[in-house]
């Protein structure tokens, strides 16, 4: 089969692989019809995620038809189609047994602190991705949900992460009426989490970020206030002085470990690794919220330490509240509110590339060119 | 600056309340459809008992963990794991010592899987030239998108801060690389010569 292989930091292609097979009676073998590349796997791609191998397949946000099943498989048939969560979890252990589907310890054998997702290194436990023709899919009959037949297959395929992580981050935020909430970062992530703060009774939303078409797709998507950084000294001033010098009830950190906004940071953490990554988001989430607020992160970090301004969320009394998300658990809420037009994941959607050429799918949205917000791929297509 | 006009922060109640619900509801499609947080499919964190489907008490074990890799936090290798790229080479014997001799609390661990990773790739890439599809970094870094994807003219680029490093970064290696080489030919040359 056709697969995107990692070759190194920023170097990718694509190959033959062998096709995946069953290897554990409860999987199955899903032909991807249609898979996004997150904002996420930046981070593998630009080698900051540790055991990320040669060879490995990214893609942890796919749809597709179910191709084989393991002999235990109950709940799905060959030829269903289906969208698969981003974790990988087996529905019984403590941590699944408590809704943690993202926390799972029956998956990864890498690691304890982290659960298993599709393409995201062995860390997560060494499964390959969905930027392919075929993917393995464990615990087939947890997982995987059927596309409803009423659902476009761009807002199913971004179900499967990005905008069930937005919806997250609103809830971790605990967002009560009339809450003034920032959201740091107008990628999908952050534009899902604009949209959903609203479901939640925000007040007042406000979305920060520098690209100028992001900026604009969250106020016209989102309905939000936005601010770009770049027009200010200091956007933590900023934020303060937009909040009354209160500070924002709420910040949600939709950017995760290769933050701009700081040459300094960037460069020490995503380039020349030397922390675990760019956490200046995550500081300016904790310096922008009022003391006794919530700072909500959705915003993906490896384990590599990084220099976070304890201190700060210490002094301020903080609620800090974070984690992978539990995408299967957001589902039906989120189809309600996907079906009823509040909740809108495909008008983020902006490039379609054919599998063959996913290197420049990387580069373009690594580089956010084109005005880039989500690009995704389509494994067959020319 | 009269005492109107002392913000928020310094007195007892905001001084702007939020708009009403009749108002937001009219601007925002769904305003308040999860106002209840019983509504919100994530509270309370913890759900017990959540139902998945699953339809075991201890799921089957997958074959072949025998000799996989674990970390040392985990009482044994789960029973469903990856199996892509095993271990191997030197690269894999650097994984592996930092699998087995740290946990994951260590940063040696996690340092050590990074060394892992560029030996991994720095094998890959010379051993790619030994094939009939040597790594091309001109395709494989997607770099040709800058000319089709109006790259060279894009003002607000993510990486406009940060550009002049890229190619340090991206390139460096290689340049160093061919340094090295010439070096050792001229080296092993001169060797010869006597």
């Amino acid at each position: 089969m056709r697969a995107m292989t990692y070759r190194g930091p920023y170097k990718l292609r694509v190959e033959e692989k062998d096709k995946p097979r069953i290897e554990h009676p409860n999987d199955a073998i899903v032909k991807v019809q249609l898979a996004a590349i997150c904002g996420s796997d930046l981070h593998l791609y630009h080698g900051l995620m540790p055991d990320t191998r040669v060879g490995h397949t990214f893609g942890h946000e796919f749809i597709g038809v179910v191709d084989e099943v393991g002999p235990t498989v109950q709940n799905l048939q060959v030829g269903d189609r289906v969208m698969v969560p981003f974790n990988i979890f087996c529905g019984s252990c403590w941590f699944c047994a408590r809704g943690l589907f993202s926390n799972c310890h029956n998956v990864n054998p890498n690691a304890t602190a982290v659960g298993g997702i599709y393409g995201y290194s062995h860390t997560t436990g060494g499964y390959d991705g969905g930027q392919a023709e075929y993917v393995r899919v464990p615990f087939a009959d947890v997982g995987p949900v059927k596309i409803p037949d009423w659902m476009h297959d761009e807002d199913a395929v971004l179900l499967t992460d990005a905008a069930a992580t937005g919806y997250f981050g609103a809830q971790l935020g605990e967002i009560a009426e009339g809450d003034t909430v920032v959201v740091l970062g107008a990628g999908p992530v952050g534009l899902i989490a604009a949209q959903s703060s609203w479901l939640m009774g925000a007040g007042r939303v406000i979305v920060i970020d520098h690209l100028p078409e992001r900026l604009e797709k969250a106020r016209t998507m989102a309905h939000a206030e936005t601010l770009d950084y770049d027009e200010y000294d200091d956007i933590v001033v900023e934020m303060k002085k937009q909040t009354d010098f209160l500070g924002a009830d709420v910040v949600i950190e939709a950017v995760g470990a290769e933050a701009d906004g700081n040459f300094l940071q960037h460069v020490a953490g995503a380039k020349l690794k030397l922390q675990g990554g760019s956490p200046v988001a995550l500081n300016w989430a904790i310096d922008g919220v009022r003391k006794g607020g919530t700072v909500s992160v959705v915003g993906a970090y490896g384990p590599i330490p990084n220099a976070v301004k304890f201190g700060d969320a210490l002094n301020k009394g903080l609620t800090l509240r974070m984690n992978q998300t539990p995408v299967k658990r957001q589902w039906p809420r989120m189809f309600e509110h996907v079906r009823n037009g509040h909740l809108t994941p495909r008008a983020m959607v902006t490039h379609r590339f054919p599998l063959e050429d996913i290197s420049e799918a990387y580069h373009v949205f690594s580089a956010k060119l084109d005005g880039c917000i989500k690009p995704l791929i389509v494994p067959g297509a020319s | 600056m009269t005492e109107q006009d002392i913000p928020s922060a310094y007195v007892r109640d905001k001084r702007t309340p939020p708009p009403s619900r009749e108002e937001l509801r009219a601007r925002i499609p769904g305003w308040g459809a999860d106002l209840d947080p019983a509504d919100r499919p994530s509270y309370p964190k913890l759900q017990y008992p959540a139902d998945a489907g699953a339809h075991w008490d201890f799921p089957d074990r997958q074959p072949g963990s025998q000799g996989r890799e674990r970390s040392i936090e985990h009482a044994f290798v789960t029973p469903a794991f990856g199996t892509a790229q095993p271990l191997h080479g030197l690269s894999g014997a650097i994984r592996r010592f930092a699998y087995q001799r740290f946990s994951e609390g260590r940063n040696a661990h996690w340092l050590l899987l990074i060394v892992g990773d560029r030996v991994d790739a720095w094998g890959a890439h010379l051993r790619s030239f030994a094939t009939l599809h040597p790594d091309n970094p001109v395709t494989e870094t997607g770099v040709l998108s800058e000319f089709t994807a109006s790259g060279t003219e894009r003002s607000g680029r993510s990486d406009r801060r940060h550009q002049v490093i890229d190619p340090l970064l991206v390139a460096g290696p290689w340049v160093a690389g061919a340094g090295a080489a010439f070096l050792g030919v001229r080296r092993a040359v001169r060797a010869v010569r006597g």
